[in-house]
């Protein structure tokens, strides 16, 4: 009749589709077939839109050294990327390699989704474990196993806008910076005549979690079987998040929904400080006319920084598993996929190879590169919830927004919240 | 078989006529066979579509229903869990709350402002066929594409709506950015998208009417609104009637506009059970949950329908 119902009738079709593929893909499970060459399916979100070319040259250059192995590339925008994931995997037509982040990695490795990696980085005399960064190796293993070869990481800091701090005769901020420090500048910053915004900091899951840490306090229990975030700490964490739209940052009636609004805010000059991650480098520094330094984010009692891990991980099912070990290996160690990161300014490789760090410190802007390894000495990783990861970061997304909005207090809604994610703790 | 038998046997004076009439006779047979067979020929791709994607899918649904299943890994099954879950679930029975109120605002709405249209457009004037095309324009678009543009026309910061505004002074709402005014929004759009459609349907009603019955009561003095109440909503009710629950049926399901405008935000202010649905199904990997839920949903449109089948009698009268 309408779109709506054709709709719910193309997902109701979708499910029962799937779940006959699902019944058939299952019983190929194993994915002992050795292939060696071939065709390798690599699924990605962090290549597409700004690194694709990059990503072809790293590529080409595997091709080159493994005669007869072909790599096609598959992409999808982050926000698609795993509900794209899934559904390929329910309709065992997954990618024989794919991306994954840390926090959603588990829930892949739980449901069997994933090949272990143990045995073939023991028998391959090419890999070297020692070669990546511990702390990234230990990230994607998943009861002692390896099951994702770790590839990049990024972490967030924050940008500020020299301009427009020597013209509000404000002092640049420094690693030591606190909260107070931050709003104190924001405020002086802001000239709402003029369009310019102090501040720019989303109030999401991930601020928060990161906040929260900054405020010494922790998202969970020790035991990890109760939500603690609204306790004090908690609650001065959210709270400043929320001082900030209104006040030094635009509000999201004033932002209307743009797409990229704190982006084009900070690439026309108008926003001084900006939270954001250092994969955002390439595009400020192609800027013409923008003078911009980075620095670690302020802590309040204590500094703790959001680091991003990506690994490539090798379908359970693939029939090309030789091929595709050799492909994850690559992007996580070779020396083309290192250089060629660095060189662009995408995502750091998860490797430990100062030689090659050394040069990436060396070029500007920014002027203070290094604050993306100072960050490194303060890492908050996101909590991490099984397979409930989405569900328990839209519920304090969720909270923070019905408190923006002025649905329930900040308390009310880290209670709320905090009832319903220790709720989803089985 | 019986029909063409109880054909012969109903002519039996035919028979003695000769070569002619028996010849015509298998040629009566052999047209109804062919005509059945076509009939089959042609209601098969339906009927097999029908089956593939809709009855099929529906049972389906209510068997991964009973399973905990992540679309990933192997499900398991787990009985009525999931809709035990569902009971105790503040966050669906919100959702209901809100696809509730949606009805409460759309469907007065749309049927009083198709109503409305449907008498504009019977109206004789020159380009007429111009603006019914003009109303049904919406229906025939994308959900999306008129979600784009409602959420556009409605943009708190820079929208066409609040820019009208403010030119006379007055301060419009956040519109999906306010969670009071989230819903509105939507129901703004959509009943914008669907009025054209309700219009069409109580149009054909109108020029059903007997010209007679109304010049019949102008002539006993009655005056426009004597004449609405008393001849054309009665003689309307069975396009009222077909056209509610249609609107109803629709308006349970309301997704495309909730997901475009406002993802069921700000903080869940607009969320429906669709939404939940779909959120359920492929971003929280709970697709059992998830179809629980469409069971729910479908029941409820079902009854809903059922009982307004019951009520028709009452205020719906068929020439």
């Amino acid at each position: 009749m309408t779109t709506r119902r054709r709709v719910l009738a193309a997902a109701a079709g979708a499910l029962a589709a799937v779940s006959l593929l699902a019944a058939c893909g299952q019983d190929a499970t194993g994915g002992t077939d050795d292939g060696a060459t071939g065709t390798v399916t690599y699924f990605t979100f962090s290549a597409a839109p700004d690194h694709l070319k990059e990503l072809d040259a790293i590529k080409a250059e595997f091709e080159k050294q493994n005669p007869g192995i072909t790599v096609q590339v598959q992409t999808a925008a982050y926000d698609d990327y795993f509900t794209k994931l899934q559904t390929s995997i329910a309709g065992g037509t997954a990618p024989d390699t794919f991306e994954l982040n840390y926090e959603n990695f588990v829930t892949y490795a739980r449901a069997g989704a994933l090949l272990p990696l143990d045995e073939r980085a023991k028998a391959d005399k090419d890999y070297d474990a020692n070669r990546l960064y511990p702390k990234a190796r230990e990230a994607f293993q998943f009861k002692g196993r390896l099951y994702a070869v770790p590839s990049t990481f990024s972490d967030v800091v924050l940008f500020y806008n020299k301009k427009l701090f020597d013209a509000a005769g404000v002092a640049h901020p420094t690693a030591d910076w606190t909260w107070a420090d931050e709003r104190a500048a924001a405020e002086k910053l802001t000239d709402k005549a003029k369009g310019i915004y102090g501040d720019y900091q989303p109030v999401t899951f991930h601020e928060f979690y990161k906040a929260l840490a900054q405020n010494g306090g922790s998202f969970l229990s020790e035991d990890g079987k109760k939500a603690t975030f609204n306790d004090a700490k908690g609650l001065e964490a959210a709270q400043w998040l929320l001082g900030k739209p209104g006040t030094v940052q635009p509000t999201v009636a004033e932002i209307g929904g743009k797409a990229d609004y704190d982006t084009a805010l900070f690439t026309s000059g108008k926003l001084a400080m900006w939270h954001n991650g250092i994969w955002q480098i390439s595009k400020l520094a192609g800027t013409a006319g923008l003078d911009f330094d980075m620095v670690t984010e302020a802590g309040n009692t204590r500094k703790a920084n959001a680091v991003f891990m990506n690994a490539t991980a090798v379908s359970a099912n693939t029939k090309k598993a030789t091929a595709a070990w050799k492909w994850a290996r690559f992007l996580g160690t070779s020396q083309k996929a290192v250089d060629t990161r660095l060189a662009s300014n995408w995502e750091l490789p998860a490797v430990n190879d100062q030689a090659a760090f050394d040069s990436y410190l060396k070029k500007t802007p920014p002027a203070n590169r290094k604050a993306v390894f100072d960050a490194l000495a303060d890492i908050a990783l996101p909590p991490v919830l099984d397979a409930q990861q989405s569900k328990m970061q839209d519920i304090v997304t969720q909270a923070l927004e019905k408190a923006a909005s002025g649905q329930a207090t900040p308390q009310q809604a880290l209670d709320a919240a905090a009832a319903s994610v220790t709720a989803l703790i089985k | 078989m019986t029909g063409p038998r109880t054909a012969t046997a109903a002519r039996p004076t035919e028979r003695a006529k000769g070569h002619a009439p028996r010849f015509r006779r298998s040629g009566a047979t052999r047209r109804r066979l062919r005509t059945a067979l076509a009939a089959a020929g042609f209601l098969a791709p339906s009927l097999l579509l029908l089956l593939g994607f809709w009855i099929g899918p529906m049972v389906g649904t209510a068997w991964v229903s009973l399973q905990d299943w992540n679309l990933i890994g192997v499900p398991t099954f787990v009985g009525l869990d999931n809709y035990t879950e569902l009971l105790g679930d503040a966050e669906f029975h919100a959702a209901l709350g809100h696809t509730l109120a949606y009805l409460a605002g759309y469907l007065p709405l749309v049927l009083v402002c198709g109503l409305a249209v449907a008498l504009l457009l019977e109206a004789k004037l020159p380009a007429m066929t111009l603006y019914r095309a003009t109303f049904f324009l919406p229906v025939i678009s994308s959900w999306v594409a008129v979600s784009l543009l409602w959420k556009g026309l409605l943009n708190p910061a820079d929208g066409l709506v609040n820019r009208t505004l403010a030119a006379f002074g007055v301060p419009g709402p956040g519109w999906w950015t306010d969670p009071d005014w989230a819903m509105p929004s939507v129901v703004l759009a959509s009943v914008w998208k669907d009025v054209g459609f309700v219009a069409v349907i109580l149009l054909a009603g109108l020029q059903a009417i007997p010209r007679d019955l109304l010049e019949a009561a102008a002539l006993d003095g009655a005056g426009w609104w004597r004449k609405l109440r008393s001849i054309t909503l009665p003689m309307l009710s069975p396009s009222l009637f077909f056209v509610t629950v249609i609107s109803l049926i629709n308006g349970f399901q309301v997704f495309d506009q909730v997901w475009v405008m406002t993802e069921g935000g700000p903080g869940g202010a607009s969320s429906v059970v669709v939404e939940q649905i779909v959120k359920y199904a492929f971003s929280y990997g709970r697709v059992g949950y998830a179809s629980a839920m469409s069971i729910v949903l479908f029941a409820m449109i079902l009854l809903v329908t059922l009982v307004q089948l019951r009520l028709q009698r009452r205020w719906v009268h068929y020439e």
